[in-house]
């Protein structure tokens, strides 16, 4: 093992990048470059596969081992990766469409097992590689060019998804938001079973400013939420904003006119019950803040460890097999 | 044919083979019976082929014609390759079982039939309108009447199990029939129960009881005018064991993984007829065998693509549906050039067809169905027992040559069994897996010179950090490349690696006559009808000679050679014809089909008339 300390230089390959100019994949690509720095990640030991899309170029820049796959299969790919050979750290970048769309089933079925995947979706709301068709998280309306009178189909919230799905660890983060972009993904990098990272990207091509209520200035502060372990569900741009229950409902309140920072719900990723989560994933967009941070952090039994447990056990049992006493199981019999 | 007394005063016939069908209702245990039945003669040392035949609902409705389950079995004292056309003797548990299974029996055939099961209700569900057993539809066979329900509840009596669970013993009193009239054994079925039934220790005494009391009441009775001997077979000296085609299928990726020093990594999606290769590997895990049951067949052809770039010996295993739906996930393996083996246990089709019947319609697509040229190398087994060195040949292939293969078997020899004369293990040559480390001068995609395979690297090596994907490939760095004339070599490239596979295994060898007038060149689980049909023919001195097929891409490089010294070439298939269709392509001769694709194999007869149709 090398001893010598990598920069974020060092997690760049020699390809050429090749998004368009101002797309938000590039300010991920930078995240996950300084975390991967940040945490001296071994690049033999790293894997990162995707699908099918703009995103899912992100392995070729990477200087680890990289595996493009095809159209909303990664998460199952690299199953087989982590069921193969557990020691590896395999990361899966996807998109809206293809982690929701076609590979929707392989996405539920992952989070579900709790296979050790870092599964990072990059959210844009809308089909970029083919040119600007609906995605499944394209709100209702959207006018696009296979909906020129407006997309019909209610739109999927990933981290909903995901929670449905049993996900043990939820998170959602902004493209441009640097810093909470790169906690966001350290903290996924610590998570042994997997971990889903929304991140909110912007499309400037074909659906420029599908997150601007998040990310302009002068809105945002108003409009986001953070989810902080401890701490209370307090916003806006004087923190004069927070969120509370009200019977199976959360309410937004002014802090001072309608009730103090107490009744804020301070915020606990680590419960059991996914219900707060999921209603905070549930919040409409339009009224609400949109939240971001970590939704959910509970341990459960990670799905490879359990995998190579059950054979470690069957060896210890029985011995490690032996092929000929294989073979002659069974009803046998001798011909002299 | 010899006869003698037996104690009771019985002639013993000797015989030198003797095909039964045990044929009831899917809830009546005849899959059991009839592999308790062949497994005895296998003890016995007969040489044996079996051919279980179901429906594919679980349980049909009571009684019916669909729900019909039957288990024919041909053991012999000579070497035989197929389970026989008609039976010799039929067990029929019910109406719908007779109506159904009637038809086939040889005239002057034995029944031995359940009458106590030939109520009016019975016979309304098997759509007779009259009781065949007082009518001439009987005429002409031996036909043993017997009340199996009341004779299993007084064999039962005393016991305390109620009458459902009574009356579902009655198979094991048949099954002590049929040992009685064929000389077999009843203790190693008797042992078998001891075992199967450990949990429920009333069922042991129950079924042991209702297994004897058919035998004594044949001895007792004396309603049989003959028993019978098949003497074992004159089988190569050495160890056997009846083996299953899935089983035998599950045994060879075992030990191809053990000689190749890698581990076993099976994606799967249940499937009809497929899962037991799932189910029996799933049992290995001694072995270091990982088996991921998948959320559906593309997830587990992505998981085996995944496995298989980790650096294990990743396998997939599905029928025909399933194949479909794993097209772009080999597609993916074929421009990554992993090595990838995919099971296909064909069946049935289009679409859901007939999932438990048998088929040989996938060739076409195992062979070229993917979008672009995408080639990879296809195989098929012949036989149940064949199924183990099919496993390991794909398996080698694979890895040495860095390429899908898929592994073609069908339902019939999957759920087919056969003695197999176990391996030395010194004969299984080891698996070439050789895993780049080296990082000067790596690149993903350069080859190697003879079979053109590039370099596999198991993630994780260091300084061989590099990428890979379905997008077309420079050659050589394996950069994303949409140079025109790079995709062309690459093209050619993939394919001529796959064609040159053909350089590293067996030529094809001619049965029968080496030239003359009818080539029959057969493929997969037809090598049973085809080897018996071939027999007739070298009986008769025959102009005819015989090819049967392991490798199907590439094949034998000496195939064309041997096509042209036959004035004709016989392809028999179940299907419309594929393979035909491949060799005329291929050799541009007027290749003649024959083929069948009624969810069943060949019989021989249909074969031998067919041959003698070309011979003129």
């Amino acid at each position: 093992m090398s001893t010598t300390t990598l920069t974020k230089k060092d997690y760049k390959s020699d390809q050429e990048v090749r998004w368009c100019p101002g797309c938000g994949d590039y300010a991920i690509l930078n995240a996950v470059q300084g975390v991967f720095a940040e945490l001296q990640m071994d690049r033999a030991k790293t894997v990162i596969v995707s699908g099918i899309g703009c995103s899912s170029r992100f392995p070729y820049y990477m200087s680890t081992y990289g595996f493009h796959t095809i159209h909303g299969r990664a998460p199952a790919v690299a199953t087989g990766i982590k069921l193969a050979n557990p020691d590896l750290d395999v990361w899966v970048v996807t998109g809206d469409g293809d982690g929701l769309s076609i590979g929707g089933n392989h996405f539920i079925h992952a989070l579900r097992r709790n296979v050790g995947l870092k599964v990072m979706l990059f959210n844009n709301r809308i089909y970029g590689l083919t040119k600007g068709q609906y995605s499944p998280t394209s709100l209702v309306g959207a006018v696009t060019k296979s909906s020129p009178s407006g997309a019909l189909d209610n739109p999927f919230t990933p981290v909903s998804v995901a929670l449905g799905a049993g996900a043990a660890f939820v998170a959602r983060s902004v493209d441009i938001f640097g810093k909470h972009l790169q906690d966001t993904i350290r903290a996924a990098a610590g998570v042994k079973g997997s971990a889903f990272v929304e991140i909110l990207q912007n499309c400037n091509i074909f659906n420029d400013g599908a997150w601007e209520h998040v990310t302009e200035k002068g809105v945002k502060d108003d409009n986001v939420v953070e989810l902080r372990a401890g701490k209370p569900l307090q916003f806006g741009k004087e923190q004069n904003l927070g969120l509370r229950l009200r019977g199976f409902d959360v309410e937004k309140f002014n802090i001072g006119s309608e009730g103090g920072v107490d009744d804020c719900i301070v915020w606990n990723p680590a419960t059991p019950n996914p219900g707060l989560a999921f209603a905070m994933a549930q919040l409409n967009e339009r009224e609400m803040p949109t939240p971001i941070g970590v939704f959910r952090d509970v341990e459960r039994a990670n799905y490879e460890q359990a995998v190579h447990a059950q054979i470690a056990e069957a060896r210890a049992k029985h011995g490690d097999g032996d092929l000929k006493k294989l073979l002659h199981s069974g009803d046998t019999w001798t011909v002299s | 044919m010899s006869t003698g007394q037996s104690a009771g005063g019985v002639k013993v016939q000797v015989v030198e083979e003797v095909v039964i069908r045990f044929a009831g209702d899917s809830g009546d245990g005849m899959q059991l019976t009839g592999t308790q039945f062949t497994t005895t003669s296998a003890l016995v040392g007969n040489d044996l082929a079996t051919f279980p035949d179901y429906p594919a609902e679980i349980r049909a409705p009571v009684g019916t014609l669909p729900g019909v389950s039957a288990f024919q079995v041909r053991f012999s004292s000579t070497d035989i390759h197929s389970p026989g056309d008609a039976p010799d003797a039929l067990v029929a548990m019910n109406p719908a079982a007779l109506k159904v299974n009637l038809k086939e029996l040889k005239k002057g055939g034995l029944i031995i039939v359940n009458e106590g099961n030939f109520g009016p209700s019975d016979l309304a569900k098997a759509t007779y309108a009259y009781n065949p057993l007082e009518s001439s539809d009987l005429d002409g066979y031996q036909v043993v009447r017997v009340d199996l329900n009341k004779l299993t509840k007084e064999a039962l009596a005393g016991l305390g199990l109620d009458t459902k669970t009574t009356l579902r013993c009655k198979n094991f009193f048949a099954l002590g029939m049929t040992y009685w009239v064929y000389s077999r054994p009843i203790e190693p079925t008797l042992k078998w129960m001891e075992t199967q039934f450990k949990k429920r220790p009333e069922l042991i005494e129950a079924n042991q009881r209702a297994l004897k009391a058919g035998y004594n009441w044949c001895d007792i009775t004396g309603v049989f005018q003959s028993r019978y001997e098949v003497p074992p077979a004159p089988l190569t000296p050495g160890k056997y064991r009846n083996i299953m085609g899935n089983q035998a299928t599950a045994l060879g990726l075992v030990a191809a993984a053990r000689l190749a020093n890698l581990q076993l990594f099976l994606g799967s999606y249940p499937i009809t007829p497929a899962s037991d290769v799932l189910h029996d590997l799933s049992k290995y895990k001694q072995y270091g065998v990982v088996t991921f049951q998948a959320e559906d067949e593309i997830a587990a052809a992505c998981a085996a693509v995944g496995a298989a770039y980790a650096g294990n010996l990743a396998v997939t295993a599905t029928s025909g549906p399933g194949l479909a739906l794993k097209g772009e996930a080999i597609g993916l393996a074929v421009m990554t050039e992993l090595p990838v083996v995919i099971i296909d246990v064909q069946r049935g089709g289009p679409s859901t067809g007939l999932p438990t019947k048998t088929e040989q319609a996938d060739l076409l697509q195992a062979v070229y169905g993917r979008n672009s040229e995408a080639p990879l190398c296809v195989i098929a087994a012949r036989s149940p027992s064949d199924c183990f060195d099919a496993a390991v040949e794909a398996c080698r292939i694979a890895v040495e040559h860095m390429t899908p293969v898929i592994l073609l078997t069908d339902g019939y020899i999957a759920n087919g069994a056969e003695p197999w004369l176990l391996p030395a293990m010194d004969s299984l040559k080891p698996i070439k897996a050789e895993f780049r480390t080296q990082p000067e001068g790596f690149q993903p995609y350069s080859r190697n010179p003879d079979t053109l395979a590039r370099p596999w690297v198991k993630p994780g090596t260091p300084g061989l950090e590099h990428r890979i994907g379905g997008i077309e490939k420079a050659d050589g760095s394996g950069n994303i490349s949409y140079d025109p004339t790079n995709h062309e070599f690459m093209c050619r490239t993939r394919a001529d690696k796959v064609a040159r596979i053909a350089n590293f295994i067996p030529e094809a060898t001619v049965k029968g006559v080496q030239s003359g007038k009818v080539l029959v060149l057969s493929w997969g689980g037809t090598y049973g009808s085809v080897a018996a049909a071939l027999e007739s023919c070298e009986k008769k001195k025959q102009s005819v000679g015989w090819v049967h097929l392991r490798h199907l891409n590439p094949f034998p490089r000496n195939l064309g050679e041997i096509i042209k010294r036959f004035d004709k070439v016989l392809v028999p298939e179940l299907n419309l014809g594929q393979l035909v269709r491949m060799i005329r392509d291929q050799f541009v001769v007027p290749a003649i089909p024959y083929n069948k694709i009624q969810g069943r194999p060949f019989m021989t007869s249909e074969v031998i008339e067919a041959i003698e149709k070309e011979l003129g």
